[in-house]
């Protein structure tokens, strides 16, 4: 505990952003649930889960920044990791909708039924049970990770070829998961849930739990971030990032360092995608999308490199001005976007925090 | 007697018919009739009955008979609304040049509501071809005949086999000729005499033609004798065995074309990345602005449309290249030696791009029209015949790349680019003004975008979200190909394409492309610089 | 220190803040919500109906509104993200109160958004034909139902062309799955033998097309008419058009009839290779009468382009906003519970010169017409059903579905209502 204290000491915006997340966890389902909805402090559920959708975001943008941060290591492939978290989620939920689909057939989800499948696929066996689906959403995301990363760390595939065969890897996903025959609905992807451990998905106080979840995975995702960067392996990390073969003479395992850190990155970036999957209603293969991952990259970037919080606020920032500028200028929102990227990189290139930074130095 | 005449030549049926067309004169005194009558039924709106007309047209062996229907079939007959005149009308700017089709006399231009069409439908399109190709069997031209006599394959009798029999013996076109052997046999498999079938058969042995085939599975279902039977099953083998091989060298080509399309899409890139370092999210869109080049210079020369395609190549080239050096200039020479940060900013920059196209030309597709000397295939046998359209873009898929090589390694600008890429100090020391080398490296990468575009827009979607579609496959391809090297892109793009294509048949098109991509994680963890790796000092 | 923590929360709570801005609603208005793509993959189709439904709500305006009040539009982008699509439509029932939304175009994007219709109880129009398959209390299907467009165009080529072999072409997703399991059960129904159907499929935006149109080619080389049936997506079709053209297959050879590409995929694509090929629909904007005359001047003169097409899930939006407004105000109010009960059974003028009624099962009737593709982008109307067919929730030819029926009259009130079992099955 005094560990924690100490290493947030230094983490002062870290620590404001911890404190902040544990309040709105309560804070925000009370003002959602317990406020009535003339109250000027009630918060609609369309905000709340906007907001959930964008603590899952930000707890991806967070494992992002740890790796590209600190490890020197730019995935473009991380929204890959993201959808197989969210598709483990997403088949726990398709089962539990059981004989309430439309063809009301027990076992079966709709899709399946409607193109004459006579079983169930032997990969959706286990779904039923949360704990496994709980299970699968980090392990199939790490064991990606694990295999893929010890391929690459060991032949020492670095730098941009590193980041295009992360594109690969995430667009051959895509065009798998597009599939139908892959049994994962195709481009429809997974939807229609109903709920989640009993509780209804369409009831606001499950919204609710599911958004104060989101705070506290964010808070406990950020935590376990920042105490791998302020750890010997972090400083380990930076070195490697700073200069690879130096780390290499010295005599540290410099594959092994990543492998793990890149796994650890892969598994939190599968539990943002299972928390996102049950507040957005859908998944699908676009999820898999390369301009996704570059979208998540940009996100970080946006909002400062190596600093794990900046990686929060680029989330929310960026997410919000999508939000915000798809509805008040429809037909050119894009502009705005684009230009918030190249004015980002031109004049912020420590990001939105790095202004404030700066700005703090000053006074 | 004149009486039983006209009888004949209304009830012909299409064996008599194909008499008529090839012993002209027997019917004379009916012709006049058989033609007017015929084109007074094109008025009606009956398919039936227009098909009815057209049988008569070509029954009356009248000598406008051939320039009606292929008229008729063009969709350029009408008749006029005052009136109810048979013209042609050729579509010109300013209306329909219309001509009186009975006597040939020019009407001058008229709009479209002066005249009423005479529309056709696919089964009465068949038919005129039908009835074209019977009358083409005597024309001068022995493409025309060569045609006509294909066209009758499928459903040639004994008794037309006569006049076939009879055409042979006067035809000098080599090709003709075969082909009339080959109708021949093909009547001869389907007698009932049992010589006839063999005699038949042995001529049909190793002919490709599709009808062929068709003629002898059903055959080789169907006979009773042994020896016949033997025969035709060895006849189908080794024709079988000859399209297997013909579908290889296919597949090879369509490899060729397939890996032609994206050297194009990925060397603009291989200069941008490879040679200066810059991931250029926004080359996808440099590739759009080409193929949007091509739309416009199409609408300001509307009549030359070819032209208009060949003179969009070199402006294409400088509308994309001044884009670029823009790009340079503005944003990305201030993020050299950052190539991540260069992602991004691009990123925002395609983004851009793609919605001001949105806003200028609509999110609607363009349409580019592909100019005839570029349509349509050359047949090399009846069962491989390569489109004008990729063999087109595969040379000058080709060509760009001599180009862009020569330009790299015998010109002044080209071994600067290289000084620079290799030793950007020691370039500057010795007196290359680096930052304007960058800026024409980058804009020369952008101007192959562009030309790339002009390619493109021949074969796929001119919209906002072409560039998207490309910019993946384009990364693969340098990185596969070995950054930096141009011969790596080359070589990658043709292998990749060629691989594909052999992939496809029996996986199909996505797992195709998945077991690519899953190829190209791999041989990146094998030779971690790709194809060609980039050796001595700027490999660090 | 602390004046960042305080900068940092009042940035937050800025956020938060113009998230929950309710705009203050006039009493006098009625808010219509539009929810198209107007960017990424989607945006090449869905703009077009963004517009549509403009100029029809400012028609309406011109007629004095409706129940005496104004109809504002509330357009908003959901950029052809699927999630987004579902945000969105939250956004516009929760904050904007809009009565009702017309949008979605790809199956996916209605599936999407389903769940937060039925959730808060507001209605969908939804205009563009899809798999069936579906039937909600909340959404309305102006779009044609397979039985409406694949089935009747299968009995054109079989009856009129004579076509013995088919090869069903088509992208990989739900739509040509489900469309194509139910041409091949009603094929097979038919008589035609397993071998003499070929199926493919392709991924979203292939471009690549030289070894399947070969494969066609050959497939049709085999002595039997042979005709194609395409449910292949918008973007992939003009490469695919193209090839055909170039390899010279032609469509009295071998036509090619399409359920996917209209007018405005045809303005994208030189038609000349293309004349002969065909296209089944429930409206061309060649059909000749006035209502469509009149449709198609209004629509060149409110776009300011005379060159702009009028195309069929434009005309299923013109029916189902016609359709909206007849039902409130035979209701009276916008109130979607309202509007569900009065809208069954209300009948508006189509564009192909007759009327189109709302079914119990929240599909419509419709013509169904096949048309021939010609030089100049339009298509000729080449065969027509007698009468109107009625859009199908659920097909007869599917093995998990021909048992179902939808009828959300009262007391029946059910989506999917198994005839064998007398079970409702799909509610929570």
């Amino acid at each position: 505990m005094t560990h924690i204290a100490r290493i947030l000491k230094d983490d002062r915006p870290g620590a404001a952003l911890l404190i902040m997340l544990l309040a709105a966890s309560a804070v925000v389902p009370f003002c959602n649930l317990a406020l009535a909805e003339g109250n000027p402090l009630h918060l609609p559920t369309y905000s709340m889960t906007l907001w959930g959708k964008y603590l899952c975001y930000a707890l991806l943008a967070v494992s992002v920044d740890l790796i590209w941060g600190y490890l020197g290591i730019l995935s473009l492939g991380h929204g890959a990791f993201f959808a197989l978290g969210g598709y483990a989620m997403g088949m726990y939920l398709m089962r539990q909708i059981g004989g309430r689909g439309v063809y009301g057939n027990p076992v079966l989800p709709d899709f399946m039924v409607f193109l004459n499948w006579k079983e169930l696929p032997w990969f959706w066996h286990g779904f039923q049970w949360f704990w496994f689906a709980a299970l699968m959403v980090v392990a199939v995301p790490s064991a990606l990770a694990f295999v893929f990363g010890r391929f690459a760390f060991r032949s020492r595939v670095t730098g941009v070829y590193l980041s295009i065969i992360t594109q690969a890897l995430t667009y051959a996903l895509l065009l798998a998961f597009f599939r139908n025959e892959m049994g994962f609905g195709g481009n429809n992807g997974l939807t229609d849930f109903k709920d989640i451990l009993g509780f209804s998905l369409q009831e606001d106080a499950t919204r609710a739990g599911l958004f104060a979840l989101s705070a506290l995975a964010l808070a406990a995702g950020y935590l376990a971030c920042r105490l791998i960067t302020a750890s010997r392996l972090g400083m380990a990390c930076t070195a490697i990032r700073d200069q690879e073969s130096r780390l290499r003479f010295v005599g540290y395992r410099v594959e092994n360092i990543k492998l793990w850190v890149f796994t650890f990155s892969a598994a939190l970036a599968g539990i943002a995608g299972a928390l996102y999957v049950p507040q957005v209603g859908i998944i699908n293969p676009t999820e898999f999308s390369p301009l996704n991952s570059i979208e998540i990259v940009i996100m970080v970037a946006v909002g400062g490199r190596a600093s794990l919080y900046g990686a929060v606020a680029g989330a929310i920032l960026v997410n919000a001005a999508k939000s915000w500028l798809t509805v008040a200028f429809p037909d050119a929102w894009l502009f705005g976007l684009g230009a918030l990227f190249v004015f980002v990189t031109l004049f912020l290139p420590y990001g939105v925090v790095g202004l404030i930074r700066k700005k703090g130095k000053r006074s | 007697m004149k009486k039983t005449e006209r009888r004949t030549c209304r009830l012909l049926p299409p064996l008599v018919l194909l008499l008529l067309v090839l012993f002209p004169g027997n019917c004379h005194a009916a012709l006049d009739d058989g033609f007017a009558e015929g084109i007074a039924l094109l008025a009606s709106k009956s398919f039936a009955q227009k098909t009815e007309g057209a049988e008569k047209i070509a029954g009356s062996g009248d000598k406008r008979t051939d320039k009606v229907l292929r008229a008729f079939l063009d969709g350029q007959l009408y008749f006029t609304k005052e009136g109810q005149v048979l013209v042609y009308g050729v579509p010109g700017s300013d209306g329909l040049q219309v001509t009186d089709a009975l006597i040939e006399t020019p009407l001058g231009i008229m709009s479209a509501d002066q005249l009423n069409k005479i529309t056709i439908n696919n089964q009465l399109r068949g038919q005129l071809k039908t009835l074209l190709a019977r009358l083409s069997l005597r024309s001068a031209d022995p493409a025309v005949r060569l045609a006509g006599v294909r066209e009758m394959f499928a459903d040639i009798t004994p008794e037309t086999a006569k006049v076939f029999d009879d055409l042979r013996q006067t035809e000098k076109d080599d090709r003709v000729r075969e082909a009339l052997l080959t109708a021949l046999a093909l009547a001869g498999v389907r007698s009932a005499d049992l010589a006839e079938r063999k005699k038949g058969l042995v001529t049909l042995a190793e002919s490709l033609d599709p009808e062929v085939r068709n003629e002898l599975t059903r055959l080789i279902g169907e006979e009773k004798d042994k020896t016949l039977l033997q025969e035709a099953k060895r006849s189908l083998g080794k024709i079988e065995a000859k399209l297997s091989w013909y579908a290889k060298l296919e597949t090879v080509f369509f490899g060729l074309s397939l890996g032609s399309v994206l050297v194009l899409a990925a060397i603009g890139l291989a200069i941008t990345f490879g040679v200066i370092g810059v991931i250029n999210m926004a080359h996808g869109e440099l590739i759009m602005i080409g193929a949007y080049t091509t739309y416009v210079m199409q609408l300001l020369l509307p009549d030359a449309l070819g032209v208009a395609l060949a003179l969009s190549v070199p402006v294409a080239f400088v509308v994309a290249a001044l884009v670029g050096i823009a790009i340079e200039r503005s944003v990305i020479r201030f993020l050299y030696g950052r190539p991540l940060e260069t992602l991004l900013a691009t990123f925002g920059l395609s983004l851009i791009l793609q919605q001001a196209v949105r806003s200028i030309f609509s999110p609607l597709n363009r349409s580019v029209a592909t100019p005839a000397w570029m349509s349509g295939s050359i047949a090399i046998n009846p069962v491989l015949s390569l489109t004008i359209n990729r063999v087109t873009i595969f040379v000058f898929a080709m060509l760009v790349f001599a180009g862009l090589f020569l330009l790299l390694k015998k010109s002044s600008l080209g071994l600067q680019v290289r000084a620079v890429s290799q030793n950007r100090a020691m370039a500057r020391a010795m007196g290359v003004r680096a930052s304007r080398v960058d800026a024409l490296t980058f804009g020369l990468g952008s101007g192959i975008a562009g030309i790339a575009g002009v390619a493109l827009s021949q074969l796929t979607n001119v919209g906002p979200n072409l560039g998207q579609s490309y910019i993946v496959d384009s990364f693969m391809v340098v990185v596969f190909g070995g950054v930096g090297n141009l011969w790596g892109t080359l070589v990658g793009g043709l292998v990749l394409g060629v691989a594909n294509k052999f992939l496809e048949p029996w996986s199909g098109a996505v797992l195709a492309k998945i077991v690519i991509l899953v190829f190209i994680i791999l041989f990146i963890q094998k030779r971690p610089q790709g194809l060609f790796p980039q050796r001595g000092r700027a490999a660090e | 220190m602390k004046m960042k923590l305080l900068k940092m929360t009042l940035a937050l709570a800025l956020l938060v803040g113009t998230f929950n801005t309710q705009a203050a609603l006039a009493e006098e208005t009625i808010k219509v919500g539009i929810l198209h793509s107007l960017s990424g993959t989607m945006a090449i189709s869905e703009t077009t109906l963004k517009d549509t439904m403009l100029m029809l709500i400012e028609e309406q305006n011109k007629k004095g509104g409706l129940l005496g009040k104004k109809l504002v539009p509330v357009v908003v982008d959901p950029a052809s993200n699927w999630p987004l699509f579902a945000e969105k439509a939250r956004e516009l029932i929760q904050k904007e109160k809009v009565a009702a939304t017309f949008g979605c175009w790809t199956s996916v994007s209605r599936k999407s958004v389903l769940p937060v219709f039925e959730e808060l109880n507001s209605l969908l129009f939804y205009p563009v034909q899809y798999e069936g398959e579906e039937s909600s209390l909340n959404v309305f299907y102006t779009g044609a139902a397979p039985n409406q467009q694949a089935i009747p165009a299968v009995d054109y080529l079989m009856n009129e062309i004579g076509a013995k072999r088919w090869v069903l072409a088509g992208t990989d997703y739900v739509y040509p799955r489900t469309t194509n399991k139910i041409l091949e059960a009603y094929l097979k129904s038919k008589g035609v033998a397993a071998e003499d159907i070929m199926i493919n499929y392709t991924p979203f935006g292939h471009s690549d097309w030289q070894s399947i149109v070969a494969d066609i080619k050959k497939f049709g080389s085999a002595g039997k008419k042979t005709a194609v049936v395409s449910t292949i997506n918008g973007d992939a079709n003009v490469p695919f058009y193209k090839e055909l053209g170039n390899q010279g297959i032609k469509a009295d050879a071998i036509p090619v009839v399409a359920f996917s590409v209209g007018e405005e995929e045809l303005s994208g694509i030189d038609t000349k290779p293309l004349v002969g090929h065909l296209a089944a629909w429930n409206y061309f904007m060649s059909v000749n009468n006035p209502a469509n005359a009149a449709f198609i001047k209004t629509w060149k003169a409110f776009i300011k382009n005379d060159k702009r097409v009028t195309n069929d899930p434009m005309e299923a939006h013109y029916i189902g906003f016609n359709m909206w407004v007849k039902a409130v105000e035979k209701a009276g109010t916008t109130d979607p519970k309202a509007v569900q009960d009065a809208i069954i059974g209300v009948a508006v003028p189509n564009l192909s010169g007759g009327y189109s009624a709302m079914m119990p099962n929240h599909h419509i009737t419709k013509p169904v017409l096949i048309g021939e593709i010609q030089a100049n982008g339009q298509f000729e109307t080449v065969w027509q059903t007698s009468g109107l067919v009625a859009g199908d929730a659920w097909s007869d030819y599917l093995e998990g579905s021909k048992d179902l029926i939808s009828d959300w009259r009262k007391p029946l009130s059910c989506g999917a209502y198994n005839v064998v079992t007398h079970k409702c099955s799909g509610t929570k």
